[in-house]
């Protein structure tokens, strides 16, 4: 039986309803506008009342109007046909949403109508379905039943789009039928299931899955331990990140933290990158659509975007969605994992979703934490980013969700709630500064503040040496500004030098230079032996004069080499060069 | 439904807002208040059972709690139409330059948002002639750009001159407590140069009530979309939006709303946002570009307005001391045309900052009293010349000559060797003496 109601109150974005049957948590209802529904979510239950925040602006509607439930919680359809997809935060295909706006008129094409939604999966496309399941097999949620051609999964360089028992099985079932291979669309039949009782469950290859609920169709979490290739040197390097860990990105406004997510979601080395455009500007998200179709994935031969999901609600989006964007990003990517595949979540921004939790929470009326923000802030948070990991799936196989997350702190001050809470429970810590950008040191990650636990590609001692060189040297420029040049030693200018040295030729990195933009590890193997060459020798200099015309001359080649791409043959003459101009001057001569 | 029964009893007054009892109101719904404090237009922004809380657009001061009121049925809409041009209107589309009333083709306010997917990249440089802009910040067709700024500062001046130098087909001033004599000013400074025939003014004035003041960005981004959507390309110009945050400001405390930050309601980045994304390049039609001041309290960029501000907009222009900052200041977007004016844009770009930010550094020090090493004496010299060349805020010069200009500057106090830009441009663009 459905449950209905009726508004009391409308207060922005939030409904107060009073309904007549049983309602739940978080179960998605519709307010009827004429013949508009406008998606909602229960967020508070009181008595016959219920508290509602709507996925749309509450515009038009009055106290009597009716409300229905739905039953559901609010759900991502997980099948074939989600990638390359534009979704909102609800999973609205936004490509499919212009068309359709475009029926009501030519301008309203442009605008993202309300209460208008439409399947995340397309409902008519046919998929070649291969089955592997055969009848009699013992299934449990998330086994494989069998698989379809999509994209980069073309059964060649990777395996198919797995098909799999849903989720939200319990215990053992029994094949009952098992479709023959074929061309089906996703809400076709492929199989049926049964259980210890006989009771059947009908399968098709899309399966809805509440967003806000991990899916744990797992034997076990494995540790971190192996380190993802980003392909930025600051980060590969000196702060890594793992696969299956978790990062973030705090940093002020015009500090890099958009341009570094792009980055990463270009050249990370993974099977799948969902990025979530949560609260930020629509512009950025732009930039990837038009982008990413042009660029080639090495790994697969294919276009960048054959590998990538983007969920954009983008900051003038209705902020309840805003709110849902992230899990929805998530709960795509836990499907991918559980295929064994290895998942990148990007979520830019946090501290949008954390505001979006805190209007909410103003107008529930909640008494405030700090800043304002609800006092389950933290809490949120923690388990957003629990849903990382890397995991041993029941086939064997492992697969990964990574997520990184950038913060905006307010004011670029990063004791503020949010990044602070993040903080506590994120492996990596990628802290930008304003004074590095100001300078157009990019990636302005602070090479001193920020912190990572995983495991470099470098080996950590060395990796501890040149971090010391840093630190000593930023010393000595610190005391520089209060005793001048004048009143250092040779030693010690000398190792400011080196520091200066480290910073503008590994750490700064051109994000708009085509070989310069991304360092594989092993070209980072290689730099980093140069680099640290350079940085251990001591050298037979006479004065500072000499010794900063030395440096600087070195700085200008190493750029000049940056710029080669790997295996040419200058590559091989400037680094002989370069080892020879360290050799030189280090030598009694 | 249309709604056509009067009230004649409001049950509470604070501030702007009133609350009454009545049937069948829909939110967002305008109503007409009439009581001896004359007729006003005012919004429903809260719905609770038959309670009714109106925000009163003249202020609810002499509204009486006998006042007459009565439901309209529809949303806020502002009248759209060519006429519009040469006009300058209230925050709530009254003509307030003596002219004629506009009624044409009402249209809603506060629109929602573009579809992500109908927006196309930015590609085309706006020329204004500034160096610090055209070279260091390039300001971009459809860019949402604020210039932070400080009681003081010519901020009002600098919007007036990209108005005027900058290609546009309309432009939407929207004033937002303005001085009356600055009202004055724009007007006549558009006009002299004849462009005020392609202008709109929507103007709310430091006297008018509060309320107004909140209309004055939806309405004018309203009638920039119409413009746009007509294929025109449009540049907004808003002035001061702190203002706008503290009439928010107003409203929320006043709604007994918990603040979060300095008294500002928590939904401070949503509302300034769903403003400024209206700039927009539509796909297949015309384009936005909005640039905003924003004073600075204090000058104190962390302060929450100029603070969220920077996270929505792409970018920002800091003025300081009648000068646009090179540091802080950033356009977003100058990457997606820097690579197509010429080839050495970038890189003088870089190389020159990169130099500035050393000579700051050596400025401190030289104010301590440091000797000063030869190479710091070049980078006094340089920065001397760059500060004079490049950031003098009356240098109107094209972006070919400001490249030629920054060749020159930095040939002129450094070796090849010590910039720091690959031989491959610097072989072909160093200045031969």
């Amino acid at each position: 039986m459905t449950t209905n109601g009726k508004i009391v109150a409308v207060n922005g974005n939030m409904i107060t309803v009073k309904f007549d049957g049983a309602v739940a948590q978080n179960e998605v209802g519709y307010a009827k506008l004429g013949d508009q529904r406008l998606m909602a979510e229960i967020v508070r239950v009181r008595g016959v009342k219920c508290d509602m925040q709507v996925f749309d602006s509450t515009t038009d509607l009055s106290v009597g109007d009716d409300v229905e439930f739905s039953g559901e919680l609010l759900a991502a359809e997980l099948g074939p046909g989600m990638l390359t997809q534009v979704y909102d935060g609800l999973q609205n295909p936004l490509a499919e949403l212009a068309k359709e706006a475009a029926k009501i008129s030519k301008d309203a094409e442009f605008f993202l109508q309300r209460g208008m939604y439409l399947p995340g999966l397309p409902r008519d496309k046919k998929w070649d379905f291969h089955p592997t399941a055969k009848v009699g097999d013992k299934v449990s949620a998330g086994d494989k039943l069998g698989w379809v051609t999509e994209g980069i999964f073309d059964n060649k360089t990777m395996p198919g789009h797995k098909i799999m028992a849903p989720f939200a099985l319990k215990g053992n079932y029994t094949v009952k039928t098992i479709a023959p291979e074929g061309d089906y669309t996703v809400t076709e039949e492929i199989a049926t299931l049964a259980d210890p009782s006989g009771k059947e469950v009908k399968v098709t290859m899309m399966q809805r899955w509440p967003v806000k609920v991990p899916i744990k169709c797992f034997t076990e979490r494995l540790a971190p331990e192996e380190t993802l290739e980003t392909t930025v040197r600051t980060i590969d390097t000196f702060f890594p990140v793992a696969v299956g860990g978790t990062y973030c990105i705090p940093g002020p406004f015009g500090a890099g933290k958009t341009v570094l997510q792009q980055t990463t979601a270009r050249y990370a080395k993974v099977d799948i990158v969902i990025s979530a455009a949560c609260g930020e500007r629509a512009g950025e998200v732009v930039e990837t659509l038009k982008e990413f179709p042009e660029l080639v994935d090495p790994k697969t031969g294919k276009s960048l975007m054959e590998r990538t999901i983007i969920i954009c609600n983008t900051s003038s989006m209705p902020v309840a969605s805003r709110e849902a964007s992230v899990y929805t990003a998530v709960t795509l990517a836990e499907y991918f994992r559980q295929m064994g595949l290895n998942v990148l979540v990007l979520a830019d921004s946090t501290s949008r979703w954390a505001q979006a939790m805190r209007e909410l929470s103003g107008r529930l009326e909640e008494i405030p934490g700090e800043e304002a923000f609800p006092a389950y802030l933290e809490s949120r948070i923690a388990a957003f980013y629990e849903r990382a990991g890397r995991v041993k799936l029941k086939d064997g196989t492992i697969g990964s969700v990574t997520i990184g997350g950038t913060v905006s702190p307010a004011g670029g001050n990063f004791d503020e709630p949010v990044t602070q809470a993040t903080l506590k429970v994120v492996g990596g810590f990628h802290g930008l500064s304003r004074a590095r950008s100001d300078a157009r040191r990019y990636p302005a990650i602070d090479p001193l503040d920020s912190w990572s636990h995983y495991n470099s590609v470098i080996e950590q001692t060395r990796v501890e040496t040149a971090r010391k060189i840093l630190r000593k040297g930023n010393e000595v420029g610190q005391m520089m500004k209060v005793v001048g040049e004048e009143g250092t030693s040779l030693e010690d200018f000398t190792t400011y030098l080196k520091a200066e040295f480290l910073d503008a030729v590994y750490l700064q990195q051109n994000a708009f230079s085509d070989t310069d933009a991304t360092t594989p590890v092993e070209r980072q193997k290689i730099m980093f032996t140069v680099v640290e060459k350079a940085l251990l020798s001591s050298y037979k200099l006479a004065d500072k004069d000499t010794t900063r015309k030395f440096f600087m001359d070195l700085q200008q080649t190493f750029i000049d080499w940056n710029d080669k791409p790997m295996g040419s043959a200058e590559f091989e003459t400037m680094k002989a060069q370069l080892i020879e101009k360290i050799e030189t001057a280090a030598s009694d001569k | 439904m249309f709604n056509n029964k009067v009230y004649h009893k409001i049950d509470a007054l604070s501030g702007s807002v009133a609350t009454l009892r009545a049937e069948g109101v829909k939110y967002n719904e305008i109503a007409e208040v009439e009581s001896r404090a004359g007729t006003s237009l005012a919004q429903v922004i809260k719905l609770d059972g038959n309670n009714v809380t109106l925000q009163i657009f003249a202020g609810a001061r002499g509204v009486d709690t006998s006042a007459k009121v009565r439901f309209l049925g529809e949303t806020m809409k502002v009248p759209y139409s060519s006429a519009l041009l040469g006009r300058a209107f209230t925050g709530s589309g009254v003509p307030r330059d003596g002219g004629p009333e506009i009624k044409d083709n009402p249209s809603p306010i506060g629109q929602p948002s573009v579809n992500p997917a109908k927006r196309i990249m930015p590609n085309e440089m706006v020329r204004t002639n500034i160096p610090m802009i055209d070279l260091f910040n390039t300001l971009v067709k459809s860019q949402k750009l604020p210039i932070f700024s400080a009681a003081g500062e010519p901020y009002n001046e600098l919007l007036a001159r990209i108005a005027l130098q900058a290609d546009s087909d309309v432009i939407i001033i929207g004033g937002m407590g303005l001085k009356y004599d600055e009202y004055l000013k724009f007007r006549s400074t558009l006009d002299k140069s004849g462009a005020l025939a392609k202008t709109v003014m929507f103007v709310h004035t430091a006297a008018d009530p509060t309320v107004e003041c909140m209309l004055v960005p939806d309405v004018s981004l309203a009638v920039a979309e119409k413009f746009a959507l007509e294929g025109k390309n449009v540049l907004v110009l808003l002035t001061d939006m702190t203002s706008f945050a503290d009439a928010m400001k107003e409203i929320a405390i006043t709604m007994e709303q918990i603040p979060s930050n300095r008294g500002y309601p928590g939904d401070l980045y949503s509302q300034l946002a769903a403003r400024y994304e209206k700039a927009v390049d539509f796909d297949g039609a015309g384009s936005i570009t909005i640039l905003a001041v924003t004073t600075m309290p204090g000058g104190d960029v962390t302060h929450p307005v100029p603070d969220n501000t920077g996270y929505i907009t792409e970018g920002q222009f800091y003025l300081k001391n009648g000068r646009i900052e090179p540091f802080g200041s950033l356009s977003r977007l100058k990457q997606q045309v820097n690579k197509n004016t010429r080839e050495d844009h970038r890189t003088i770009m870089d190389a020159m900052i990169k130099l500035y930010a050393q000579y700051k550094e050596t400025v401190e020090k030289q104010s301590m009293g440091f000797k000063m090493s030869a190479w710091d004496n070049k980078l006094l010299k340089y920065g001397a010349d760059f500060e004079k060349r490049m950031m003098d805020l009356s240098v109107n010069i094209s972006l070919e000559d400001a490249l030629d200009l920054g060749w020159k500057t930095l040939a002129d106090n450094f070796d090849k060797t010590e910039v720091g830009i690959p031989s491959k441009l610097s072989d072909k663009f160093w200045p031969k003496k």
